[in-house]
């Protein structure tokens, strides 16, 4: 029998309970256990940026950390930012600026994009390229990705 | 919810119960002190691995380089993080402060800007965002910036074992790939950098093919300048090319003695060492000497105000 334990973790606001195998990553737990798929597996290693989520608010690979460290921590998935139906003013961006394709990376780059606007609500170009440097995305060439995360910011910043 | 959780569809049409996991099984002991850490180290030996911001370890758990039956996780352990100035003027970091808390340290900014400096060239914010300053020296990859900076600073690295504490010039503890001072019953418990005088000159220059990957090639200097702004002492340090970072000491013997110039910087290059060059996928052994040589000369440029670009 594998090292097993009872894990409970804060996703969303809402608590998750499971019994799984100690070796159990964060990102298997969230898909797997919590049945939260919006949370993607991409490389699994760390390298690609698909699985990110935030770990009282900020931006975590879930991939590189075990489902049985996070303790107490507050966990934020793709699913978490908005209400079932509605979407942020960023995901609304992201949609207007057709910074999505196959949707593959989108989840780990709204989730970085979140925590940055966050910390620094109104980041140049470099910074918002910067941050999202470990987001890997094949189909749109980034440039609609950095265009919707400043736009959002300016959107913002005009409202306040 | 949970027992659903099991069931994978395989390519052949089979349900599989047993979820598809990359880590071999294993299990974590959370560490609550350094003593108890250290007890634990003791008691699994081989079969145990310390785990902190696991930034490095968990690709290799993933790819089953390593397949450790124990992780003996430190990151409870409250005492190893924190950033302090001691009365000395040092500045003391314990081994679990995250790369962001080093990245956004207003006091590092102030003591040890060359740290502020390298900090955003670290990985991606994710990995910044857990990665540790202990996990980044005792896991030494030759492209890691962490190790350089530590020997471009003169730090030393302390190490607790049931034998008692130790301290190691960061110029001895960076062995090889991989591979460092650091004994197996060892925890690496905390940094110490001297405090540095306002007229030290610094530089950090990194190469790489995307901002956040792996260095090609990289350099961290130091210098420190009599009142006339002669360098009476340098240490720079190449990463990303040899096998771990290694100090140039002939071309810091060549900056010694002058205030430098961009005429003696130009013939400081001249004695520029032999380094013996990695070649992967990434860089032939030759692209990255010839980075050397360019980035050395930068990064002596950019250390005495004759170069006003901050990255190559």
């Amino acid at each position: 029998m594998n090292p097993s334990r009872e894990i409970t973790l804060r996703v969303n606001g809402n608590t998750v309970r499971a019994v799984c195998e100690t070796r159990t990553t964060l990102l298997d737990f969230l898909r797997d256990h919590a049945g939260l798929t919006g949370t993607h597996a991409g490389c699994e290693h760390g390298v690609c940026g698909a699985c990110t989520v935030q770990l009282d608010g900020a931006s975590v690979r879930a991939c590189l950390l075990f489902a049985a460290q996070v303790g107490e921590g507050q966990i934020t998935t793709v699913e978490g930012l908005a209400p079932p139906g509605a979407m942020t003013d960023l995901q609304q961006a992201f949609r207007r600026h057709h910074a999505l394709q196959c949707g593959f990376c989108t989840p780990g780059m709204l989730m970085t994009a979140d925590a940055l606007l966050r910390e620094t609500p109104h980041p140049d170009e470099a910074a918002v390229r910067a941050a999202l440097s470990g987001n890997l995305c094949r189909c749109t060439g980034y440039q609609p990705i950095i265009e919707a995360v400043l736009d959002c910011a300016e959107a913002r910043g005009a409202r306040s | 919810m949970a027992a659903m959780a099991f069931m994978h569809y395989l390519p052949n049409g089979k349900v599989c119960t047993i979820p598809v996991m990359k880590p071999a099984p294993l299990d974590i002991l959370p560490a609550t002190s350094v003593a108890h850490a250290l007890s634990l180290l003791g008691e699994h030996g081989d079969q145990a691995r310390l785990i902190a911001g696991g930034q490095s370890l968990m690709p290799i758990l993933a790819m089953r380089l390593a397949a450790p039956a124990i992780l003996i996780d430190i990151n409870g352990i409250a005492d190893l993080r924190g950033i302090r100035l001691e009365a000395d003027g040092s500045v003391l970091i314990g081994a679990l402060t995250r790369h962001r808390d080093l990245e956004r340290s207003p006091l590092l900014a102030e003591r040890l800007p060359l740290i502020a400096a390298a900090m955003p060239w670290i990985a991606h914010v994710q990995i910044r965002n857990r990665g540790t300053l202990g996990g980044s020296l005792s896991h030494a990859d030759p492209a890691a910036e962490l190790p350089a900076l530590c020997i471009a600073l003169c730090a030393t690295i302390e190490l607790h074992s049931p034998r008692g504490v130790r301290q190691i010039a960061a110029d001895d503890f960076f062995q090889g790939v991989f591979a460092t001072a650091r004994a197996d019953d060892e925890l690496l418990t905390a940094v110490r950098v001297p405090a540095t005088t306002p007229a030290q000159r610094w530089a950090f220059i990194e190469l790489a093919r995307r901002h956040g990957d792996f260095a090609l090639c990289g350099i961290a200097l130091t210098a420190d300048c009599s009142p006339t702004g002669a360098v009476t002492q340098a240490r720079i340090v190449v990463f990303g090319v040899s096998d771990c970072p290694r100090r140039l000491p002939h071309l810091e013997s060549a900056i010694v003695g002058s205030a430098p110039s961009p005429a003696s910087i130009d013939q400081a290059m001249q004695s520029l060492d032999t380094v013996e060059a990695r070649s992967d996928h990434h860089a032939s052994s030759e692209y990255r000497l010839e980075l050397l040589a360019t980035l050395a000369r930068r990064a002596l440029r950019q250390a005495f105000g004759f170069d006003e670009r901050t990255a190559p």
